[in-house]
């Protein structure tokens, strides 16, 4: 399934972009050529520049890490039976499409769920994706602030003794210089994502 | 004598309806150590109208039927108190809809193995009846629409 270009703009509107961004997305990228992705092309836009969160081996890790290489990350949690697993197995399947070029992206998992997501969980969870995926924390406190740069919803609900999450489901594709470029909604397929990358890492050489 | 006659048909349509209920394809997604919670999956096929009440599990401290919903791109799941079950139509329980939440698991979930699970079902009439079932564990990245398993259900009675 293909989502066409404005109908995830107008998707995505409603949840992370205000308004008025992303008026001037749809009159800037449904009005013109150049590069044409299936994501939200959200180059240029002012939140999530950057983050330093800690890896499972406890080394800050921030974007510049990562130079050279496109970037997606998705915000989760582990406990999570659904979107967060369709999320990182799409990930998975958007590497083995790049084929030759799978070792240009570097897939990052980001938990909302520090309290439960200990680095041993995090480890253990991103590995059983792909061997080189990495799944990144901070505080309870930090994750917050995080999240609201990057403008992921979140917030705990109550069940069953315990609590599960409501979250932002949205990934977003970092350039291999490290400039935010892509916004992919959750209902997008492998196919457009790994189209998108390519597309993306064309103009960057290696 | 007609009214006995009538109330034991009516209890023999109840208990035929229910003996229909057909599990198929489920599966149980696997946790990694100290995951403490995952969710398991399935297809229900009730030829009378029917809803799913209950689910329950020795695995897990407390089982739920979940739902998952898109709104814009931000996923909520919620309990729900049951799942109708629509006479003849075959019922997703699958990612990107409902599920068998299983919270606050005893022990790891590990592949190649398989949770037993009662499903609790009731008719228009109030009658309730369980099935008993085996899902086997698949690997933690296993996606939406994996290859189909075989049938596999067993039904008992209160």
């Amino acid at each position: 399934m293909r989502i066409p270009m404005c109908a995830a703009r107008r998707a995505h509107r409603f949840i992370a972009l205000p308004a008025v961004l992303c008026a001037t997305l749809l009159l800037a990228a449904c009005g013109q050529a150049g590069p044409s992705f299936h994501s939200t092309d959200i180059s240029g836009a002012a939140f999530g520049q950057d983050f330093r969160l800690l890896d499972p081996d406890g080394r800050q890790r921030s974007l510049a890490d990562f130079r050279g290489r496109a970037v997606i990350i998705f915000f989760g949690f582990t406990q999570c039976p659904d979107v967060c697993p369709t999320a990182l197995i799409r990930a998975a399947e958007v590497k083995q499409r790049l084929g030759a070029e799978a070792d240009r992206l570097q897939v990052v998992f980001i938990t909302l769920d520090p309290e439960r997501d200990t680095p041993e969980v995090l480890r253990e969870y991103t590995a059983a994706f792909g061997a080189d995926f990495l799944g990144l924390y901070t505080t309870v406190d930090e994750t917050r602030t995080l999240a609201d740069e990057f403008r992921i919803f979140y917030r705990k609900v109550p069940t069953g003794g315990s609590y599960t999450m409501d979250h932002t489901a949205t990934s977003y594709v970092y350039d291999p210089e490290g400039r935010l470029r892509l916004a992919v909604l959750h209902a997008q397929d492998a196919e457009s994502v790994a189209a998108d990358l390519q597309t993306l890492l064309q103009s960057f050489s290696r | 004598m007609k009214r006995i006659a009538l109330a034991s048909l009516f209890a023999l349509a109840a208990s035929s309806a229910f003996a229909q209920v057909q599990v198929s394809d489920p599966w149980v997604r696997a946790t990694v150590p100290q995951q403490r919670a995952t969710g398991a999956f399935m297809h229900l096929t009730s030829p009378a109208d029917a809803r799913l009440v209950e689910a329950r599990s020795p695995v897990a401290n407390v089982v739920e039927i979940h739902e998952m919903k898109m709104e814009g791109d931000v996923m909520k799941m919620r309990a729900i108190e049951g799942l109708d079950l629509p006479a003849g139509k075959a019922v997703e329980l699958k990612p990107g809809g409902y599920h068998v939440m299983l919270i606050d698991l005893k022990a790891q979930i590990k592949e190649g193995e398989s949770v037993p699970l009662t499903l609790v079902v009731e008719g228009k009439d109030g009658k309730r009846e369980q099935i008993e079932l085996q899902a086997p564990v698949r690997p933690l990245a296993t996606p939406a629409a994996p290859a189909s398993g075989g049938m596999q259900h067993r039904h008992g009675h209160h």
